[in-house]
């Protein structure tokens, strides 16, 4: 053991230099890349709390999927009383999301969520409007699995 | 009094007995009850059907408003070949729609005119007992509905439908919706469709897209239970045949001849 010192000197220069993007953003106190994202410009708030939907609007959006399909309910009351109709694209997209890609892909892609298929069949307005064969190249990346 | 060995083999044997037969009959009982219900569960008070009247259908020819409402509102794609198209309203001819209702000397009328055809919402459907997930389902308002979500494309329900109202998406879809609208969902490829009577748009109080389109108003849409409602007008007052009825489906779209 008579090159204790050496070795640990040795590893905390290791450890120093491989965290050293810490040190400098903990030092620059800026905080690192996020999201940009797109927020609902015209609506204040959502149809449940924000730190709700953050983590579970996709379990929101299995029930409203449940309800409306298999239940025959089409709207929603939400927790502050207000009733909102159940649909993914009129509500969710048109009324305040209106920039599904700056808004849900974004988030997803930073975060490695596989887009979900939810949009193989739903249809994002702005898809709508475009000529079709660009709606047909446009989709061909979300379906790839499924050939 | 001494409980004794053969007394306790003797009520515990009865005691069980007794448990058995009780269980039993109760088993027994609900499955004869379940066997006896037809389908149609008129205490819900709903029972969704369509009418079309042949003649005024037939008045001009080639029009096809219905289809066209239909297929544009919810995104059915329009693909040529036969061998993966996609049709929740079509023409077939009579005799192709109505087999049995043929004869040799029979009324030529009709023989080779255009018939609208539609997912007939039967009363028993072959297509929801075969399905493996409840992904097609009767409704209590009677519509059979179909939950694309649960899907699995195997295709059982069309084989089990006479009427061959069920189309699958060997293709996607999308390329081939001319127009698309936004308010509904396509379907991807591996799925089944086919006519849901527009729950969408009953849910806000319209009628459904087709009936809506016609404007030789040779469709009637409405509620079989209830006796002012228009359906059971034209059906009280007019003769009406249905589609294969003798398979003990009890079809729901009726053709006033």
């Amino acid at each position: 053991m008579r090159d204790r010192g050496l070795i640990l000197a040795g590893l905390l220069i290791f450890l120093g230099i491989i965290s050293v993007p810490v040190w400098y953003n903990l030092s620059s106190g800026k905080i690192p890349v996020m999201p940009e994202l797109k927020l609902p410009a015209s609506a204040r708030e959502c149809v449940a709390p924000i730190s709700y939907m953050k983590t579970s609007h996709m379990k929101l959006l299995n029930e409203w999927r449940d309800q409306a399909v298999r239940a025959g309910n089409r709207t929603f009351t939400a927790y502050n009383g207000r009733t909102y109709a159940i649909s993914l694209t009129a509500t969710c997209l048109q009324q305040c999301h209106e920039d599904k890609a700056a808004f849900c892909d974004r988030c997803h892609a930073y975060n490695g969520v596989k887009s979900p298929n939810c949009w193989d069949c739903h249809v994002d307005p702005k898809l709508a409007q475009k000529p079709l064969r660009r709606v047909a190249a446009t989709q061909t990346g979300a379906s790839h699995d499924l050939r | 009094m001494i409980f004794d060995r053969k007394s306790f083999l003797r009520i515990s044997g009865l005691s069980l007995a007794a448990f058995a037969t009780r269980n039993s009959t109760a088993a027994f009982a609900g499955a004869s009850r379940n066997e006896g219900t037809p389908a149609a569960d008129s205490a819900s008070g709903r029972r969704l059907a369509m009418v079309v009247d042949a003649r005024r259908c037939l008045e001009k020819e080639g029009c096809d408003l219905c289809i066209q409402a239909c297929h544009r509102s919810h995104n059915v794609p329009a693909i040529d070949d036969p061998r993966h198209e996609v049709k929740w309203i079509w023409k077939e001819p009579f005799k192709e729609a109505f087999v049995s209702e043929q004869s040799e000397f029979a009324n030529s009328t009709f023989q080779d005119k255009p018939f609208m055809v539609f997912c007939n919402h039967c009363d028993r459907p072959p297509c929801v007992r075969v399905c493996p997930t409840k992904a097609t389902w009767k409704r209590e308002d009677g519509i059979v509905m179909m939950d694309w979500h649960r899907c699995i494309g195997c295709r059982y329900c069309m084989a089990a439908c006479p009427y061959g109202s069920r189309s699958f998406n060997w293709l996607d879809p999308r390329p081939y919706i001319k127009s698309l609208n936004a308010e509904f969902p396509t379907r991807t490829k591996g799925v089944v469709e086919k006519c849901t009577f527009c729950p969408e748009r009953l849910a806000s109080g319209k009628l459904p897209a087709c009936v809506e389109a016609c404007t030789p108003k040779a469709l009637a849409f409405g509620d079989l239970e209830d006796p002012n409602s228009q359906v059971r007008g034209w059906l009280g007052s007019r003769f009406a045949i249905r589609r294969k009825a003798e398979l003990g489906t009890s079809p729901e779209v009726y053709y006033i001849v």
